[in-house]
């Protein structure tokens, strides 16, 4: 998988079959991102549960935090590891141990670790590196499109109210084969020296 | 797996839009509204910290708005964009967000004249301050950067000469000084040239223009081309630094690649407050549904009138780049190969008086201060547009004083070619 520039399909795929989701470095303080990125996926259905070995004995949004990956005692589709490139290869080995493993590796937006992503992939996982899921979900359902933000998507359909716990389709006409020039660019300025 | 890519024109129709949800109203609802319900306090919080998506309050966003704003965004090629009250609003709010005061600009000589007053006069109240250069000399972009700037300004095509701007080779300088490059799009269109392609990070449009199309409506907005690192140095504190305002989130760290659009809503229109009317939002939208008809249609009028005028006797010269032997027809075949625009000068060999004379006989043309109608428009910048600069700046910015600019529109090209030859003879 070219890690720099991902098809919408592929991503459409991944947010469409996982179920089960398991945020590393989910944060009990409201103002994180990564607390409303789990509110924001726990709105739209998903089964998540918050992993921090910091929090145990306390809950987010009523689910509770549980101190690794092994802790969970339940099969996970999708371990989303919101935590720095250099904490996020520990994180991939504990996965890569889990009975039966995770479909998908997560690394949230900032997170890029292709060595570990190459070591997920051999396994058979899929990876996804530097995005956030809810902006992913936001711009395939076209939920995001209130603040601006091209979804690179089209539809003709009516598109229902969400409400609580709804999944939204993403099943919209994608607008380019996936990411657009401006950010194949982006991606190919940050690896050049300039 | 391949996803088919949709054109330019059925972007220009669909691209944001959908069927409201509620009523199943096809054409976008005008959503003239100041504010929007909370669900409850939970959902009030969340939007204010923005943590959720949804509308709060129309300073801020609006549903008519961000069709319009995801509209000229995918027509860009962008992550993002914001609508504003106006261009010159779009180029404050830009600006906000990159400079303090100390900082400056390095802005192409050629520009629109009220965009060289804005930022000569109302920006350096600001202090921020502005770097003039000269876009047929790239040299002189390179010479004018300092540890201080913070940007690089340019339009794609430049009002009012309508010559054509290396964007490339001024992109290739934006780059090695570490700096954004914002292009103003007004004059082009996404029909024309799309700056992103050709290296810009920022656009911005008066859609007061060729977008809305039809001269009702004030309009401008900001493109995010989702290419910039805005946390590399410590050049772009608003976006790399933690905000206050927001509970201590980074902009560039929580949006990504659509980083710099946010802070232009979240930090620039919530302060600053020069939000566009749904209203016209509407106006502009229903006007870029026809963009690429329009634009076919202005460009074949202009290029047809520019002959018409490079063959006149009363004409000395005329500066269209679409024409054959134009100094910048070479750059016009790159970047613009669909038509060099519909907005250029000429000169009269009769100087300012036939030129003024020209105005006023005029039965067709227009003579106001604008671009971009279905209408054409006439006007004369040494005394108008451009009048505030010295006699040099005019010649320099292409606005000297026997020179008279059109803004060609969509009606007859035979009716507008008449008119001229009548008021040239009269003058
Ligand atoms: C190239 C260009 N940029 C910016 C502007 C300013 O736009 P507005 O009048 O919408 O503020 C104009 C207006 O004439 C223009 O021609």
């Amino acid at each position: 998988m070219n890690h720099d520039a991902y098809p919408d399909d592929y991503i459409r795929q991944i947010l469409s079959d996982v179920k089960t989701i398991a945020m590393v470095g989910a944060s009990p303080v409201n103002v994180r991102p990564s607390h409303f990125v789990f509110k924001y996926l726990a709105q739209r259905g998903y089964d998540m549960i918050p992993v921090n070995p910091g929090q145990v004995g306390k809950n987010l949004l009523g689910k509770p935090f549980v101190a690794s990956l092994a802790d969970i005692g339940r099969p996970v589709d999708m371990i989303d590891i919101f935590r720095n490139s250099d904490h996020i290869m520990p994180v991939v080995d504990e996965a890569l141990k889990l009975v039966p493993l995770p479909k998908v590796i997560w690394m949230q937006l900032g997170g890029r670790d292709d060595a570990a992503a190459a070591k997920a992939e051999a396994a058979g996982l899929k990876v996804v590196m530097n995005r956030c899921p809810k902006i992913e979900y936001g711009r395939l359902s076209s939920e995001i499109s209130w603040m601006g933000v091209n979804s690179r998507t089209l539809s003709s359909k009516r598109a229902p109210v969400p409400t609580q716990g709804m999944r939204l389709s993403l099943n919209r006409m994608s607008v380019g084969g996936g990411e657009t020039a401006a950010s194949d660019r982006a991606a190919k300025n940050k690896n050049e020296p300039s | 797996m391949t996803d088919r890519l949709p054109g330019f024109a059925t972007l220009a129709v669909h691209a944001g839009a959908q069927p409201d949800p509620t009523t199943g109203a096809r054409a976008t609802p005008i959503y003239q509204t100041t504010s929007f319900v909370f669900n409850d306090a939970d959902h009030a919080a969340s939007l204010f910290g923005l943590q959720a998506f949804g509308n709060i309050y129309t300073r801020i966003g609006n549903p008519t708005n961000a069709v319009l704003e995801e509209r000229v965004a995918a027509l860009e090629g962008g992550t993002a964009a914001l609508a504003v009250a106006s261009g010159h609003a779009a180029q404050l709010v830009v600006l906000q967000q990159l400079l303090t005061p100390g900082d400056e600009i390095v802005a192409a000589r050629k520009l629109y004249g009220g965009s060289m007053n804005q930022f000569t006069h109302a920006f350096k109240s600001f202090g921020w301050n502005v770097a003039w250069a000269d876009p047929d000399d790239i040299g002189s972009f390179e010479r004018a950067v300092t540890p201080r700037t913070r940007a690089i300004f340019i339009e794609s095509i430049a009002n009012p000469a309508g010559s054509i701007t290396d964007i490339e080779a001024i992109s290739a300088v934006a780059r090695k000084a570490g700096v954004p490059l914002i292009v103003d799009n007004t004059l082009a269109t996404p029909y024309l040239i799309r700056p992103i392609d050709h290296g810009a990070d920022i656009v911005v449009h008066s859609l007061t223009k060729f977008l809305g199309g039809h001269g009702n409506s004030l309009g401008g907005i900001i493109v995010d081309a989702g290419t910039f690192d805005w946390s590399k140095d410590n050049k772009y504190p608003m976006l790399s630094e933690p905000r206050p305002e927001y509970h201590g989130i980074k902009i560039q760290e929580t949006f990504g690649n659509f980083a710099f659009a946010i802070a232009c809503r979240v930090l620039g229109l919530r302060d600053l407050g020069p939000a566009l009317s749904p209203f016209n939002a509407f106006l502009i939208l229903t006007g870029i549904e026809t963009l690429p008809l329009r634009m076919q249609k202005h460009c074949e009028n202009a290029r047809a009138v520019a002959e018409f005028l490079s063959g006149h006797s009363a004409v000395a010269s005329v500066s269209y780049a679409g024409l054959a032997g134009d100094k910048y027809n070479n750059l016009a075949r790159k970047y613009a190969p669909k038509g060099a625009g519909a907005v250029f000068t000429f000169s009269l060999k009769g100087g300012y008086d036939a030129g003024v004379n020209l105005v006023s006989n005029l039965k067709l043309f227009s003579h106001l201060a604008n671009v971009g109608d279905t209408r054409s428009l006439v006007i004369h910048p040494a005394s108008t547009t451009h009048s505030q600069l010295d006699d040099a700046a005019k010649i320099q910015s292409g606005a000297g004083p026997d020179v008279v600019r059109l803004s060609v529109g969509i009606e007859d090209k035979e009716d507008l070619i008449a008119d001229l030859q009548q008021a040239l003879s009269t003058s």
